[in-house]
């Protein structure tokens, strides 16, 4: 039986971490939960939930948290990795299709997509910024993905051992976008419904933030 | 020699030896030392011989050596900051990378 590992990245997230690991560990085997130097309980809560708990010593962002993630996943004997939002915007019936998309064997990397199915209540502001984002996905790897930015995505042992993550913080959606191209990765999309709530809005990008991330992504991309 | 020029050349004498010292430190190679040299002295030419910088100007096609001056130094600015941005990066990652070691050093299954 392949072993399937949910790898949740989080910061500060005390009040829903524990949810998300509960929900998680129904649909997999283990669950792998990287505390991004919380000043929070979100270490004490994830473990209490059932998940195994690393820890960055000092904030890394959502890139090296992921990072974290998946090399620890393979550590564990991951056949299978799917990471998940720690906010609570992702259902674990979701990240179970990413798996058993997976399992079918001819894909290597799923990508759950909030656009293929207008299902869940994505806030016109949120879309438009998920717009913008795929058309610079689009425009720097030559890869339309609905949502370059989603937090669940699932990849085979293979895969999570060919790519190769180097950004730090936000900008790593796109990356992955990008390892996808230059490994010529076979990747498929599948509906999945985010659940948003003020909470798990507040902790989004802000207008800022994705701007910065926007000017890093293109600087990467003619300068590496 | 008018006080601008003094103050001047006593700053690019400062900054040569800054240089220098770190140079024998073993804080740069001698690759950088050469190019920091070759700016004082640029410097120190410039300062002491205005005229340096209107024959510069000169054959650049460029007005006023005043000009040539702020065009250069701008550009400079722009490539220490530059190499300012990728340093950061550099070490950005390397900071990532010993926080993930050091998680998952005690990970087994």
């Amino acid at each position: 039986m392949e072993k399937r590992v949910i790898v949740i990245p989080a910061y500060n997230e005390e009040k829903t971490i524990g949810d998300a690991v509960r929900g998680a560990r129904h649909v997999a085997d283990r669950v792998l939960v990287v505390d991004d130097g919380s000043s929070d309980r979100t270490s004490e809560i994830a473990a209490a939930a059932g998940a195994i708990v690393v820890r960055h010593a000092v904030n890394r962002g959502l890139g090296g948290a992921l990072g974290t993630g998946i090399e620890g996943a393979l550590r564990l004997g991951a056949d299978a990795i799917v990471t998940m939002d720690a906010d609570g915007q992702h259902r674990a019936e979701d990240a179970k299709s990413a798996f058993d998309r997976l399992a079918e064997g001819d894909v290597d990397f799923v990508i759950g997509s909030r656009m293929l199915e207008r299902k869940g209540n994505m806030p016109a502001r949120r879309r438009l910024a998920q717009f913008l984002g795929n058309a610079l996905t689009y425009a720097l790897f030559r890869k339309w993905v609905t949502d370059s930015q989603s937090g669940l995505r699932g990849m085979t042992r293979q895969a999570a051992e060919r790519i190769r993550i180097r950004s730090s913080r936000m900008e790593v959606s796109s990356e992955f976008v990008k390892e996808i191209v230059d490994k010529k990765l076979r990747l498929v999309e599948i509906p999945i419904e985010a659940i948003y709530t003020a909470y798990s809005l507040s902790k989004g990008q802000s207008f800022a933030v994705g701007a910065q991330t926007a000017l890093k992504l293109i600087l990467r991309r003619f300068l590496d | 020699m008018t006080f601008i020029q003094i103050l001047l050349t006593l700053f690019a004498a400062f900054g040569f030896g800054a240089a220098v010292s770190r140079f024998r430190r073993g804080g740069m190679g001698f690759k950088q030392l050469a190019l920091w040299t070759l700016l004082w002295a640029a410097v120190v030419a410039v300062v002491l011989r205005p005229e340096t910088a209107s024959e510069v100007a000169r054959r650049l096609g460029v007005g006023r050596g005043a000009d040539v001056v702020v065009y250069l130094s701008i550009v400079a600015l722009f490539y220490l900051q530059f190499r300012l941005f990728a340093r950061l990066e550099d070490q950005e990652r390397q900071i990532t990378k010993l926080a993930r070691e050091l998680a998952l050093k005690d990970l087994k299954e």
